[in-house]
């Protein structure tokens, strides 16, 4: 009777946690929908703060150009070296140029680039809202009538999302540029053959498809970073638990979108 | 059905500025307010006072909005500020000042910025102007020449003081303080205590403090009221609150432990 009882309140246990596993999670959906809601409502209303978009855009875009940039162009360069030596093996060196220019444009670029960002700004975000809602600033914020998401959320999300394209494009630059480099340099390829064929298979609409890709990966870690830090409790640990989680959460949200976005619309 | 049955009876009497109707709340399974009930007459100073955790952050919150409650009213000039559209609830909050705990300044700008923030969102005033209304609230709250200062460098008591200039600097109807002495040492709780009384004296507010120190209640309030329990229990003008007969008032004014507490 006892062990059946033990066997029952077990089960329950399972089930409880897989209840309040669950429930957290819609719970994080929910909160991510929310900011999203609120940030695309507050984006229209007046007043638009320029100034303020303006510096968010420098933080997202000019202030990560360098770590987007040695990213992209280590990728290329790898790139380059690693399908050489397997394309070397079937006499297809020629196409390695093809390689390096389709896959950074359509896949590696945007999804490194968001990586990093959501590494470098997507943790931020959740830092320094974090830190202002466990201060008060952000109830100070309701208290002075300004929305809070109006004046946090929106710039942060719509520079982030702004900015990552043409970080892409450069970093679509550089990475190509590093393959070059490596083949002509260290592999002997052809200048003028490797240049046509990086382009010869290149179509406008990989390059498009990698740049919305990367639009979509800047809405949704800024709008991660900051639910995260806008939802944040419990002080200082509070604060960190949320920058972590914004990293991580940001990042697997990009991986897992990324699937769907390259398989439903490119 | 509350609602109505105040707009009616209040039509005779002068409306109160805050009228608290029936509040519930409760925080992950633990209800802090259960039927909350106050009224706030115009320009009176009301202050809430009760032990740490009954709820008085809570109820406070719930006066300007910043908490959604889960039953109740909160009515502000006879609008229900726990029902109204996003514009139109950010429009009754401009009715409001409020000073938090520990200030919560923004850190990334400077005291004046501070200061200058509602009214560059909200008053439309030109650089002068806003210069010399900054410079103004300062001086109200004996803080000159200290606008180009970061909020790090400020010390607990100038925190309060900077967060009492940046509430009442779009000239506020209401203005609300959180906790204004915590943390604070006697004198400087007092100081604090003066700058009240004299932003009162010279701003026809109405004032709401919550606190639990009992000495800087009966220096700035015109009643006090009690929250116990998520309840108000007692409201009372200071002398006559200091002889009520309510055993836990008189603990908690004396400071002397409960019995069943100490157990």
């Amino acid at each position: 009777m006892s062990a059946e009882q033990t066997q029952v309140s077990g089960v329950v246990g399972v089930l409880e946690s897989v209840g309040r596993k669950s429930l957290g999670l819609f719970e994080e959906i929910g909160r991510f929908f929310f900011i999203l809601h609120a940030t695309v409502y507050w984006t229209f209303r007046r007043p638009f703060d320029g100034k303020e978009w303006m510096r968010q855009m420098v933080r997202v875009g000019v202030d990560s150009l360098p770590v987007v940039g040695l990213t992209s162009m280590f990728t290329g360069m790898v790139l380059a070296l690693q399908t050489y030596r397997g394309f070397e093996r079937f006499h297809a060196e020629g196409f390695v140029a093809s390689v390096v220019s389709l896959s950074l444009t359509r896949e590696l670029a945007p999804v490194l680039a968001s990586l990093m960002i959501a590494g470098r700004v997507g943790s931020s975000l959740a830092a320094e809202l974090g830190t202002m809602r466990v201060t008060e600033q952000i109830d100070a914020l309701y208290a002075m009538a300004t929305e809070p998401i109006q004046y946090l959320v929106v710039p942060r999300v719509g520079a982030t999302t702004v900015m990552l394209p043409p970080l892409v494009a450069i970093a679509n630059g550089l990475g190509i540029f590093g393959g070059y480099a490596i083949s002509v340099a260290l592999m002997g390829a052809n200048p003028v053959t490797y240049w046509e064929k990086t382009f010869q298979y290149l179509d406008l609409n990989d390059v498009s498809s990698g740049l919305i890709k990367a639009a979509v990966f800047g809405l949704i870690l800024s709008v991660t970073g900051c639910s995260k830090g806008f939802f944040t409790t419990g002080g200082a640990e509070g604060v960190g638990r949320a920058t972590t989680s914004a990293v991580v959460m940001g990042s697997v949200v990009i991986l897992v979108s990324d699937f769907f976005l390259t398989k439903i619309l490119f | 059905m509350a609602t109505g049955e105040r707009g009616e009876g209040g039509q005779a009497a002068a409306p109160p500025k805050i009228a608290v109707i029936d509040l519930y709340k409760s925080f992950a399974g633990r209800e802090v307010l259960r039927g909350v009930n106050l009224e706030v007459e115009a320009g009176e100073s009301l202050v809430i006072v009760g032990g740490s955790g009954a709820g008085k952050s809570v109820l406070i919150k719930h006066l300007i909005g910043l908490i959604t409650p889960e039953r109740g009213h909160v009515i502000i000039d006879g609008e229900d500020l726990t029902n109204c559209e996003p514009a139109r609830c950010l429009a009754i909050r401009r009715k409001f000042g409020m000073s938090f705990q520990e200030g919560a300044l923004f850190d990334s700008m400077t005291v004046f910025e501070n200061i200058a923030f509602p009214l560059r969102r909200h008053a439309h005033m030109d650089e002068a102007a806003i210069v010399a209304r900054v410079q103004e609230c300062l001086a109200l709250v004996h803080l000159d020449g200290t606008g180009g200062k970061a909020t790090s460098e400020l010390s607990g008591g100038m925190r309060r003081r900077v967060g009492f200039a940046r509430a009442i600097s779009l000239q506020p109807e209401i203005l609300l303080f959180d906790e204004p002495n915590t943390g604070l040492d006697p004198i400087t709780s007092a100081v604090i205590d003066t700058v009240i009384l004299e932003m009162r004296e010279r701003l026809d507010v109405t004032m709401v403090t919550i606190t639990h120190d009992m000495k800087s209640a009966f220096r700035i309030a015109d009643r006090i009221a009690m929250l116990r329990n998520g309840q108000i229990t007692a409201i009372a003008r200071p002398d006559v609150f200091r002889s009520l007969a309510d055993p836990y008032i008189q603990k908690f004014l004396t400071g002397e432990p409960l019995e069943e507490e100490v157990a």
